[in-house]
């Protein structure tokens, strides 16, 4: 069972994101990176925004990252979430990489702090692999 | 972002506001978003004086159905050389297209410019749930997240650690608030009862650590500016209302910020982005924090006037939380005296406009919590989003 109902809604995938998802699907986490000048960059963009280069790479997300921020949320701002709430969202930083930063969820509670150390893990939703995260207990 | 290219007289001055009732959302089965719009526009021109005939301008920001042709069309007003509207989130470009109003008068594109916001959210459906096609969905929505009262809280979660904030401290905001909406009959809660600090605890949690009374009213309503030259505003019937300074901007690489993938850089992500505007706006009026003692600022949730004390210098960075709970924005005589309209949390939620709608009666000194001789408001939209704007409005 995925952490969120299968009917939340799914990524609207465009050019500029189809890579992204791409290795979603292939369980792999990825961010872009400046083949130039090896800036990480998400969400990803046609032009690296620090030397302007075209070339994009990109780069697999490290095992580890830290929490940066969080919410629980406790009204469904949508109707798919409504057997969820509370639910969690956090925001996942990964400074080694410039503090590139994602949006995703907790697999393993409520009970989170911020720059508290997670791992990612693989849950799937609506058939897609979906990138989230478990605590690393020290 | 303006200059003064044509001497004094082409000073651009508010010289209407108007208003139409304000209830909750719904309240307006019988008339569309467009006849609010309408109706708030109509009486800023009778505030005025200016006929409608001699409209010649619209300006506006996102979110916005409203556009200029169908209000010429729909109000009958002149021939049309200005239509504008700042991009962005919701309520970040308020004070913006207050700002795009200035250039189109003080540039002589335009002699008098409306800036309108209507709203009906029972029509329209509601900004704080999942709307399809906001920017960055495909990187928010599949992780639950949907909606401004989750996309702040993310922000306000990290601001309020790092800076030891408390409930406490947000409900201060929240009680203000209501105090004033208590002294302003157009309020939706004028006539609410009393909030208590334990009803306010008590409160249920939209997304931590927002409760539900630290969120905005949902409203149904349209307010409306006019803004001329100061020329022209000297033979009208209202006190001139000088825009001594407007700013829209933010800093590089944020993005929709808070209402986007939170990827705004590292060491301004607890701040409003709107350091940038503050300088502007210091530089242009000619007046700093020190000379200012009432401001109208975004207030969707609680949190977000925090940003706005510390960007504009009122405090340092981090340093809200005890500017507010020693009195810095309440009591009787506060340094800086808050929303006094009531804001988006007692008064009504239009955007960020109704905002400066109360800091031009306040100028005027028509404000129902007056602050006494303010021949200067400070008018700030939201917060922690991009592109921000702010004003500062004086006496001529």
């Amino acid at each position: 069972m995925s952490y969120l109902p299968d009917d939340v809604p799914a990524p609207d995938i465009n050019a500029d994101d189809a890579p992204f998802w791409d290795h979603v699907g292939q369980r792999r986490l990825t961010f872009q990176c400046c083949a130039d000048c090896q800036y990480v960059q998400h969400p990803p963009t046609p032009f690296c925004p620090k030397c302007h280069s075209t070339r994009r790479n990109w780069i697999d997300a490290p095992e580890f990252g830290e929490v940066f921020t969080y919410t629980i949320t406790h009204h469904p701002s949508h109707p798919s979430v409504k057997p969820s709430t509370p639910y969690n969202i956090v925001v996942v930083d990964y400074p080694e990489l410039g503090h590139v930063r994602l949006i995703s969820n907790m697999v393993d509670g409520n009970d989170i702090e911020i720059g508290m150390k997670v791992r990612l893990v693989w849950d799937e939703q609506g058939g897609r692999p979906m990138p989230r995260f478990e605590r690393v207990v020290p | 972002m303006s200059r003064q290219v044509r001497g004094n007289g082409s000073a651009a001055c508010i010289v209407g506001i108007g208003q139409t009732e304000y209830r909750k959302w719904g309240g307006f089965n019988d008339r569309t978003e467009f006849s609010l719009a309408c109706e708030a526009v109509k009486n800023a021109a009778d505030d005025s004086g200016i006929p409608l005939t001699e409209i010649d301008g619209f300006a506006s920001f996102a979110n916005d159905f409203n556009e200029s042709q169908l209000l010429q069309l729909g109000l009958g007003t002149g021939p049309l050389r200005f239509s504008g509207a700042q991009w962005g989130g919701g309520g970040a470009g308020a004070c913006g297209a207050v700002a795009l109003a200035k250039m189109a008068v003080e540039s002589g594109v335009a002699q008098n410019v409306v800036v309108v916001r209507g709203l009906a959210q029972g029509q329209r459906g509601r900004f704080g749930q999942f709307r399809a096609g906001r920017p960055f969905s495909n990187f928010m929505s599949p992780f639950g997240l949907f909606g401004p009262p989750q996309m702040l809280a993310l922000f306000a979660m990290r601001y309020m650690k790092q800076y030891n904030v408390t409930a406490e401290h947000l409900a201060r905001i929240v009680f203000n608030a209501r105090a004033k909406a208590k002294q302003n009959p157009s309020a939706i809660f004028h006539h609410a009862p009393p909030l208590t600090l334990d009803a306010y605890l008590q409160s249920r949690w939209i997304s931590e650590p927002f409760r539900l009374f630290d969120c905005t009213l949902e409203t149904d309503g349209a307010c409306a500016l006019l803004v001329t030259t100061l020329e022209r505003a000297r033979d009208l019937r209202q006190p001139v209302v000088r825009i001594l300074a407007a700013a829209q901007g933010g800093n590089a690489g944020w993005g929709n910020g808070a209402i986007g993938t939170h990827t705004q850089p590292f060491d301004e992500y607890t701040t409003g982005n709107h350091a940038g505007n503050a300088q502007h706006l210091y530089a242009e009026s000619g007046v700093g924090p020190e000379d200012i003692r009432v401001a109208q600022v975004y207030d969707n949730f609680s949190l977000l006037p925090f940003f706005a004390l510390e960007d504009y210098g009122f405090c340092a960075r981090g340093e809200a939380a005890e500017f507010i709970a020693s009195g810095g924005i309440d009591g009787a005589a506060p340094r800086l005296a808050l929303n006094t309209s009531g804001g988006h949390l007692a008064e009504a939620y239009l955007h960020g406009l109704n905002h400066v709608v109360e800091a031009t009666r306040q100028v005027r000194g028509e404000s129902t919590n007056q602050v006494a001789d303010a021949d200067l408001c400070l008018a700030v939209s939201s917060l922690g989003i991009a592109p921000t704007s702010a004003l500062i409005l004086g006496r001529a």
